[in-house]
């Protein structure tokens, strides 16, 4: 009887088994072999001990890309999350037409992110698109957007705020779930607006915050499609054609993410055993993220409700 | 008691302030993809200039976008990639959500944490093995690299679908197993029909998912233009066809609509979707 339960929950379990084995475990564990070794697509691994990481210490091009990723997890994810809370907040505030912003609001979440991208590199060409014709009207001479060392990463926070649209129905349905009662009690004791939001709104929603913030950490740092398309239509080259462009990172590396440079150098530079190492640290810190998120989360706890 | 005129009239600007402020910000949302659209019906020669409004309005642009680019043979391999992805992570992955959601069982807990570990694991992390994995099978230059593994379930959407039902009351699968009903009848009967919006949420996801896809394309295909994705036809347009912004635009318009008009008619799903991933913090 026994038996025939346990056969049965294996039988509900078995895909995703060999799934996670699969396409998770193996690979892993791969990486982490490879991580020792020094090889290409047609050598077999040599083990070379932690020579990759060594080598990680003194890679040029790793510290470019790492201090790249890191202005996008301490701009790019504070300002989606702020964002996204105002325009919520804004959405709860409209007595009429709320429906109709939301969905207005959200769509562009959904927009592919090559499409999108190539619509803002177009939005934001320095000598004829829209934005800079219209601020030249203005009197102000616009930047360069894309093409500027300084702007492009700028540029690139301006398009993930176009597609905001995911967090910011989490934290509507957030904002919408914290009691009334709570307000009222508020509002009895004088509180203004600002207070309001302050001492009752804030605090409620502060664990969809720390989901919020740690997802976008994990999306920042395997942050790829929009930087490879940006930099490689902004440099009028074509992004594939033999798969890896040598536009990644336009202008002057200012858009070479961490894993832009995992991906060149194991698959233009064929240095596997080095684009492994990578991958290996950036699951560490991948990895150190999540627990943070698991250790402090009901949702993710694994318990009943 | 009544309200001092003062106060009303404050509260009567504060509501034309809230307002404005979001037609303001609606139509910086929409700019993009109506300036996208004007520049799409353009002569390839007025795309090139400043211009926000078409002198001359050429609707066959999106004809000739399909006639004189590959665009129809990434539009298959985009939906080919899509439906078999979004089908084979439903066999897949409802079962394995039922079974975390309402079967207890040792390890249960251990094997949920896996499944939040691997949905937080950056793709580039397990690149390289996998690559090679499929090369050794002949199977890199093609998109069953990313199809087949949807057929042992979708980290993601497990998490997604088992959120949803944790909030079936287990009293109506508890009724169906006093019936008699065994585990699997359960769900095909009792638990399905019930989770539909779950389900669509789920699918919904992973359809847009593997229609906005470029990273796994880029990696499999890119060495056989044959079986390119819209994504990444898209991405080279501009190399090929980099006079004729036109068509660019065009295509880009094209690989956004199924999107949109999906969303219209599945929008509720969707948002109930996004709530349950997030919410329960």
């Amino acid at each position: 009887m026994r038996l025939r339960r346990n056969l049965t929950t294996l039988s509900f379990l078995a895909p995703a088994l060999v799934g996670i084995a699969v396409f998770f475990l193996y690979p892993l564990l791969s990486a982490v072999y490879f991580s020792f070794t020094k090889f290409d697509l047609l050598t077999v691994p040599r083990w070379v001990g932690p020579a990759n990481y060594r080598r990680m210490a003194e890679d040029p091009f790793l510290l470019q890309s790492i201090r790249n990723t890191l202005w996008m997890v301490v701009v790019f994810v504070p300002v989606r999350i702020i964002g996204a809370i105002g325009l919520s907040m804004l959405l709860t505030q409209l007595k009429r037409g709320a429906g109709f912003f939301r969905t207005i609001f959200y769509l562009p979440a959904l927009a592919p992110p090559v499409a999108a991208t190539i619509a803002f590199v177009y939005l934001l060409k320095p000598g004829t698109g829209p934005v800079n014709t219209a601020l030249g009207h203005l009197g102000i001479e616009g930047p360069l957007w894309f093409n500027s060392p300084e702007w492009a990463k700028p540029s690139l926070v301006l398009l993930g705020l176009w597609g905001i649209g995911d967090i910011m129905i989490i934290f509507l349905a957030a904002v919408l779930g914290v009691s009334p009662s709570l307000y009222e009690a508020a509002s009895l004791d004088g509180a203004n607006a600002w207070h309001r939001f302050r001492y009752v709104t804030l605090p409620s929603i502060r664990p969809v915050i720390l989901f919020a913030a740690v997802t976008g950490v994990i999306y920042t740092l395997q942050y790829f499609d929009q930087a490879a398309v940006a930099g490689s239509i902004a440099s009028g080259q074509a992004v594939t054609g033999g798969g890896i462009s040598t536009s990644f990172g336009y202008p002057e590396g200012s858009t070479f993410t961490y894993p832009l440079w995992l991906y060149t150098a194991g698959f233009r530079y064929n240095a596997l055993g080095y684009a492994n190492a990578m991958a290996v640290a950036l699951f560490v810190v991948a990895l150190a993220v999540t627990v943070i998120l698991l250790r402090r989360s009901k949702a993710f706890s694994g318990e009943d409700q | 008691m009544t309200t001092p005129r003062r106060v009303r009239r404050q509260h009567r600007l504060a509501w034309i302030a809230r307002h404005s402020l979001a037609i303001v910000l609606a139509i910086m949302f929409v700019t993009p993809v109506v300036y996208l659209f004007l520049i799409s019906v353009m002569t390839s020669n007025q795309a090139l200039t400043s211009d926000y409004w078409p002198d001359t309005w050429h609707f066959e642009n999106y004809v000739r976008v399909f006639e004189t680019t590959p665009l129809p043979r990434y539009l298959l391999n985009t939906v080919i990639y899509a439906v078999l992805a979004t089908l084979f992570m439903l066999l897949s992955s409802v079962p394995a959500a039922y079974a975390l959601a309402k079967l207890r069982f040792r390890g249960r807990n251990a094997l949920f944490l896996t499944v939040i570990c691997v949905m937080m694991l950056p793709p580039q992390v397990v690149t390289v093995p996998l690559y090679l994995m499929w090369a050794r099978y002949g199977l890199t230059g093609s998109l069953a690299p990313l199809i087949i593994p949807m057929l042992f379930g979708d980290a993601f959407c497990i998490f997604l679908l088992r959120q949803f039902l944790l909030t079936i009351p287990s009293d109506y699968l508890d009724a169906a197993r006093v019936d008699g009903c065994g585990e699997w009848r359960t769900l095909l009967r009792v638990v399905l029909p019930m989770a539909r919006p779950g389900i669509a949420a789920a699918a919904l996801f992973q359809f847009f998912y593997a229609w906005n896809d470029y990273y796994g394309p880029l990696l499999y295909t890119s060495e056989n233009e044959n079986a390119w994705t819209l994504s990444l036809g898209l991405a080279s347009f501009h190399g090929v066809h980099h006079v004729d912004w036109n068509l660019v635009t065009a295509a880009t318009v094209l690989a956004m609509a199924p999107i949109v008009v999906v969303f219209f008619f599945a929008q509720k799903a969707f948002v109930q979707g996004v709530t349950l991933t997030g919410v329960k913090g």
